[in-house]
């Protein structure tokens, strides 16, 4: 039995998973288990003999096929490979390595086959050299026949796992098999790294981030992922498992609890009505929402359409996306942002190769200006959804009031584009920004003069009101959504919204903590857009509270000199009244 | 070479004539026309044996063009198996060129 072993990472989507490692390396494929038990050795001697049996009939089959179309001296290859295959040399040699030391039939296959390869590669003659080629593929048809197909684990898997991996590419988590996946835990990564997002998307927990340790773990083995704490805990013992499946039985059974506001509006004590929308990034996502009762989507992400493949989306594409969502809650606002690409999320070819400061550079709305083709097929598949409900617009990190203009001058054009061509939309859509840069808000004021709605992406605003780039561990602890200072620009954003008499929202990971939730409805806020899951909660909260009380946390909050203090105090006030959220 | 080889054993010289040397083809020929007699083939090239029915082994050997190797068998097949192995390597296992 190995030590249990505690490792840590970022925390990106809360819970706590207990289940069997999937382990994926550096090439996407899956790493198998080394090590066997002493009772299976006899089983595993069988499944390697049924896996040379079977790699030997495909071999067969290929020559024969060659053998036919070709003639019989191309398919003589294939009989060195059958005879390499059947040596009984390396038969024994295997044998040996899975009976005395007890490695999987995978490993020893690998370790048999390599060796080979490298004695061949050692060899003077570059004709024998080559044949190192061969050796490799018959370790890969062994090893395929031994672990069934080994290519696109992800899309293919028949029970539930947590995902091990060094990265997961947009395309992997895209196309991996959502009803299986557990948990996510990857060596590189940060909160905004697309394994964070997905893994958000899914409620399932993740932890991004934790530097080299795939090496510690074989496949098959039981892990604990901690999404709450950012931990993983390799060969737990006992006490461990149990401590973790008992705070597992804990949030489901809140969970359930909760469940029960399903159908009872997000009010506050005193009969203030709160609209308690959801942040989504996929289409199916918008279950999550109505699942648990959301008013609407208060920040429908796009990227997803840009990441998932090599090809551009087609407005076809966008407009497939768009209207599901919108034909699935017609009544309530959709508010689906624009292309909100490049820093951590770069597909090809639109931004530029490498940025010195990416969060500085081409991102986002920049994207858009540059790349109006792009940016108009967006447009015109969100306006042509928008007579299937009530959308609403939104462009992401404006900076400047000239950027706002730009782009809703483009959006014009493509209304009167649409016009000529008798294709029908909403011509009073409402068009909002978001608030992610100090400059907005302190241009606020003239910005509500040509907006229909704010929305406030905490994320952004606290990394570039602190000038934090939370994804480098050297200094992320320095970011913090309660600095005095972060809080002041939120403060300044709402009043002049409310002082418009505009909608202002808040959907960046803020809102979706229950720390933040009587600060922001103290502050004037009466919209808030969450990650779905985080819903109930929020609810919970608002329902146990009045404005008054708000507002006197709010008042007392802005007086306080640093976030440490702000924090605890946020959170003994929550503490008072919901008892049960104090973590 | 008047070691102490047991009175049994069969032992021949042969030359490796074919421009390519011991690969995976003459490899596999070998194999297949040893795994035909019951007794036990080695090759021995230099300090280094392979065993005549694994094809793995005659690969690992190296043996190139003009290389001069022993075929040594012992059993009760051993001289025709020899005598079999020592034609095919004569023949140039049989490639063009």
């Amino acid at each position: 039995m190995q030590r249990p072993q505690r490792l840590h990472g970022i925390a990106v989507s809360p819970g706590v998973a207990i289940g069997e490692a999937l382990v994926i390396d550096n090439e996407g494929f899956r790493i198998p288990r080394r090590f066997l038990a002493r009772d299976a050795v006899d089983g595993e001697i069988e499944r390697l003999a049924l896996a040379i049996e079977t790699s030997a009939s495909e071999i067969t089959n290929n020559r024969d096929s060659v053998d036919r179309q070709l003639g019989s001296q191309y398919g003589a290859i294939f009989e060195a490979h059958l005879q390499m295959l059947r040596d009984p040399r390396l038969r024994s040699e295997l044998e040996e390595l899975i009976r005395h030391r007890q490695y999987s039939a995978e490993y020893a296959v690998s370790r048999a086959l390599r060796r080979y390869a490298k004695v061949f590669e050692s060899l003077e003659s570059s004709y024998l050299a080559d044949r190192t080629n061969d050796i490799a593929d018959i370790e890969k048809l062994l090893l395929r026949n031994l672990l069934g197909v080994r290519r696109e684990v992800l899309a293919q898997l028949t029970s539930p796992v947590l995902v091990l991996a060094h990265n997961l590419t947009p395309s992997e988590t895209a196309n991996l098999d959502r009803r299986f996946v557990r948990g996510f835990v990857t060596e590189l990564g940060g909160p905004g790294s697309h394994t964070a997002i997905v893994a958000g998307a899914l409620e399932i927990p993740a932890v991004v981030g934790m530097g080299l340790f795939l090496t510690d773990v074989s496949g098959g083995e039981l892990v604990i992922i901690d999404g709450n704490r950012g931990e993983v805990i390799l060969h737990p013992d006992e006490e461990t498992l149990a401590r973790y499946r008992q705070e597992a039985e804990d949030t489901r059974s809140l969970a359930v609890r909760l469940q029960s506001l399903r159908n009872l509006p997000a009010e506050t004590a005193d009969g203030v009505r709160v609209e308690l929308m959801g942040n989504i990034e996929f289409p199916h996502e918008i279950e999550h929402c109505l699942e648990r009762g959301a008013d609407g989507v208060g920040l429908y992400r796009t990227e997803f359409l840009y990441l998932g493949s090599d090809v551009e989306p087609t407005e076809e594409t966008h407009f497939e996306a768009y209207s599901h969502v919108v034909r699935a809650m017609p009544r309530c606002p959709v508010t689906i942002r624009t292309l909100d690409l490049g820093a951590d999320k770069v597909p090809c070819g639109l931004t530029e190769p490498i940025e010195r400061n990416p969060f500085l550079g081409l991102r986002s709305i920049r994207v858009s200006l540059r790349n109006l083709p792009v940016f108009r097929t967006q447009l015109r598949a969100i306006l042509k959804a928008s007579v299937l409900g009530n959308v609403r617009f939104m462009f992401p990190l404006v900076s400047t009031l000239l950027e706002l203009r730009q782009a809703k001058m483009v959006l014009a054009d493509v209304m009167e584009d649409l016009e000529e061509h008798g294709i029908e939309f909403r011509r009073d859509i409402p068009v909002g920004m978001m608030v992610e840069t100090p400059s907005a808000v302190i241009m606020i004021e003239r910005f509500v003069e040509e907006i229909d709605f704010l929305s406030i992406g905490t994320n952004d605003l606290i990394q570039y009101t602190l000038a934090v780039d939370r994804d480098n561990a050297a200094v992320a602890g320095l970011y913090n959504a309660s600095d005095p200072a972060v809080l002041k620009l939120i403060e300044m954003a709402i009043r002049a919204g409310r002082r418009r008499g505009i909608p202002v929202n808040v959907c960046g990971q803020m809102s979706s903590s229950t720390t933040y939730t009587m600060l922001l409805l103290g502050l004037g806020l009466r919209q808030l857009s969450v990650t779905p899951a985080a819903i109930p909660e929020i609810k919970q909260v608002c329902r146990s509270v009045t404005i008054p009380q708000c507002e006197a946390v709010a008042v007392r909050a802005m007086t306080l000199e640093n976030a440490r203090d702000i924090k605890s105090f946020l959170k003994e006030e929550l503490k008072k009244v919901v008892p049960e959220f104090a973590a | 070479m008047g070691d102490g080889r047991n009175p049994d054993t069969v032992a021949r010289a042969v030359t490796v004539v074919n421009a390519q040397g011991l690969h995976a083809r003459p490899a596999d020929l070998l194999v297949k026309l040893a795994s035909q007699f019951q007794t036990k083939v080695e090759i021995v090239h230099g300090n280094q044996r392979a065993d005549c029915k694994s094809i793995l082994e005659i690969m690992s050997l190296g043996a190139f063009a003009g290389a001069t190797l022993v075929l040594e068998a012992h059993g009760p097949d051993a001289a025709p198996a020899v005598e079999a192995l020592a034609r095919l390597f004569e023949q140039g296992f049989a490639e063009e060129g």
